[in-house]
């Protein structure tokens, strides 16, 4: 099914070392890619005359946790030539980063400071890697599956000296 | 020749005109924006982070709470992304009635985006219009759904329950006079001297910047994109219905603003088609694993009751695999990411709500213009909070 698709016969074709994986669930194709090639594969995609993935529809984060690398970057991509998705998936360990795609796709500077402030995930070349909606100074990656729900000191409130 | 210096204002959080609780950093060379920086955040409520504890059922009504002024679209997006997961087809009935309220609540939100974006900028009689016609959209959801803001009806596989009888009429007498209402509005609006001034020309964004900065929606149109999910990913019976993506030319806020005008004049022509052709039948889904049973029957009948007790108890499992599914909400494109791990809970939920996209944008719209400008150019691409934070 996924090497019927145009795209990732394309990427195969041009990324040959790079293509970890090509799964297809309900007619929804996922590429699995290297994490260090991510931003040249996205440059292609985007700059491809013949494939035109101007839309970066989504981009965001995944932990796996206690898998290792534990965090999965996802990235879906929109064609309006084709009227086609892809998706594409880098995966990132613990201590490392990914390049940032904020060159390629502006729309990417929420999306990878939103991924940065709930995963804890670095993107490299970011113009402005701050938390996004969470304040600076706050204490975790709520997103991450070993941080519970309830908060970590939902059983310790805060009560001002008076 | 004295040094430039630049001053640094804070709009917001509880600015009138920000629509929530915006807060955008500026700064300024007198009148002229020579930087604009927007945080968010302060409505994040963690809904991505709730999800992953709940069943995919308890999820429903936190979708109504994401966009509040469009909580039908929101409750379509997610039971559709579900649906998929599930490969699950819904009665046909249930898709029309999905349709017909979608496009109401469609009508409402815009409703609230005009009433809103006029006041702002002074015209304060268009609110009062507006929320009279909002209110007989209300009225019809309280009485198919009991919820007026956050109706939480649709179901996964289907409706929570069938229309209820006589509500035909309130909606046809709804959509007959609609055009009417229409047409006041043009008339204070449109060709008013003081709106074109504070609308034409202002807050431009051009197609292919339009595009690389992610805007969807209205404001992806207004730049003349014609790209609407409705026609390019039809869902829920939408390619069995007529009608016509209005775009605009020059991509500034007169350009949305009459985007949206056409948009809901589709709208109701779309309600009135579902009025139409309205099939019988079922309205859920008959998949036992699934779809909660009639309530007469968990009245009645043993079977019925353990299967509804099990789902809304345990919820289902879906396959293991992961679903992307979009849907045109009335601020652009809304998508639900689901990955399932085979348990009966969502292993993540990822939202990419249209006015988190649109927002990012407001630098580019708004730098270089005047101050007093950004107030038509925040009303003009419709934010709600709700849904940026989360």
């Amino acid at each position: 099914m996924g090497e019927m698709n145009t795209s990732v016969k394309k990427l195969e074709e041009k990324f040959p070392a790079s293509i970890v994986e090509v799964k297809t669930f309900r007619d929804q194709v996922t590429v699995i890619v290297a994490r260090k090639d991510i931003y040249e594969i996205c440059k292609f995609l985007c700059s491809d005359l013949d494939l035109q993935y101007h839309y970066l529809t989504d981009l965001c984060g995944l932990d796996l946790f206690p898998e290792t690398p534990r965090f999965t970057i996802v990235y879906q991509l929109y064609s309006m030539k084709h009227n086609q998705r892809l998706r594409l998936k880098a995966k990132v360990g613990e201590s490392e980063a990914i390049a940032s795609v904020e060159s390629i796709w502006k729309v990417a500077n929420w999306f990878e400071r939103e991924a940065y402030d709930l995963f804890g995930i670095p993107f490299e070349n970011h113009p402005d890697l701050r938390r996004l909606l969470l304040w600076d100074g706050y204490d975790g990656y709520p997103l991450r599956k070993d941080y519970p729900v309830e908060g970590p000191d939902f059983d310790k409130p805060f009560v001002p000296e008076v | 020749m004295a040094e430039t210096r630049f001053m640094t204002i804070n709009m917001g959080p509880q600015h009138p005109a920000t629509h929530g609780v915006l807060r955008i950093v500026l700064e300024l060379d007198g009148e002229v924006i020579v930087k604009a920086v927007p945080h968010i955040g302060h409505l994040h409520r963690g809904i991505e982070k709730l999800a992953e504890s709940k069943t995919y059922h308890q999820v429903i009504p936190l979708t109504d709470r994401m966009d509040y002024t469009n909580a039908m679209g929101n409750n379509l997006g997610y039971v559709l992304a579900v649906e998929k997961l599930l490969g699950i087809e819904v009665p046909k009935r249930a898709q029309y009635i999905r349709v017909m309220l979608a496009e109401l609540q469609r009508i409402a939100a815009h409703l609230i985006w005009l009433g809103t974006h006029a006041l702002d900028i002074g015209a304060m009689t268009m609110l009062l219009y507006n929320f009279r016609e909002r209110e007989e959209i209300l009225r019809i959801f309280e009485e198919a759904a009991g919820g007026r803001l956050t109706p939480t009806y649709f179901r996964i596989g289907g409706l929570s329950k069938d229309l209820p009888e006589g509500i035909e009429k309130k909606i046809k007498s709804f959509v007959d006079d609609y055009p009417g209402h229409m047409k006041e509005y043009e008339t204070l609006l449109t060709k008013n001297v003081i709106w074109l001034k504070r609308t034409k020309g202002v807050g431009f964004i051009s197609k292919e910047d339009a595009i690389n900065w992610g805007v969807t929606g209205p404001t992806l149109r207004g730049s003349g994109v014609k790209f609407d999910v409705r026609k390019a990913f039809p869902y829920s019976s939408y390619d069995e219905f007529d009608f016509d993506i209005p775009v605009g030319t020059v991509g500034d806020v007169y350009d949305r603003y009459t985007v949206r005008l056409r948009e809901m004049e589709w709208s109701n022509a779309i309600v009135k088609q579902a009025m139409e052709r309205m099939p019988k039948g079922p309205v859920i889904s008959d998949n036992p694993w699934v779809a909660l049973p009639p309530k007469e029957m968990v009245l009645k009948d043993i079977a019925s009751l353990i299967r509804h007790f099990k789902i809304v108890s345990e919820g289902f499992q879906p396959p293991v695999g992961e679903v992307f599914s979009s849907v045109e909400a009335s601020k652009g494109e809304l998508a639900f990411y689901i990955v399932s791990d085979g348990s009966n809970r969502p292993f993540r939920l990822r939202i990419r709500t249209p006015s988190f996209c649109n927002l990012n944008a407001l630098p580019k719209m708004i730098e270089g213009g005047l101050i007093a400008d950004v107030i038509s150019v925040i009303g003009s691409i419709d934010i709600v909070l709700g849904e940026i934070d989360r």
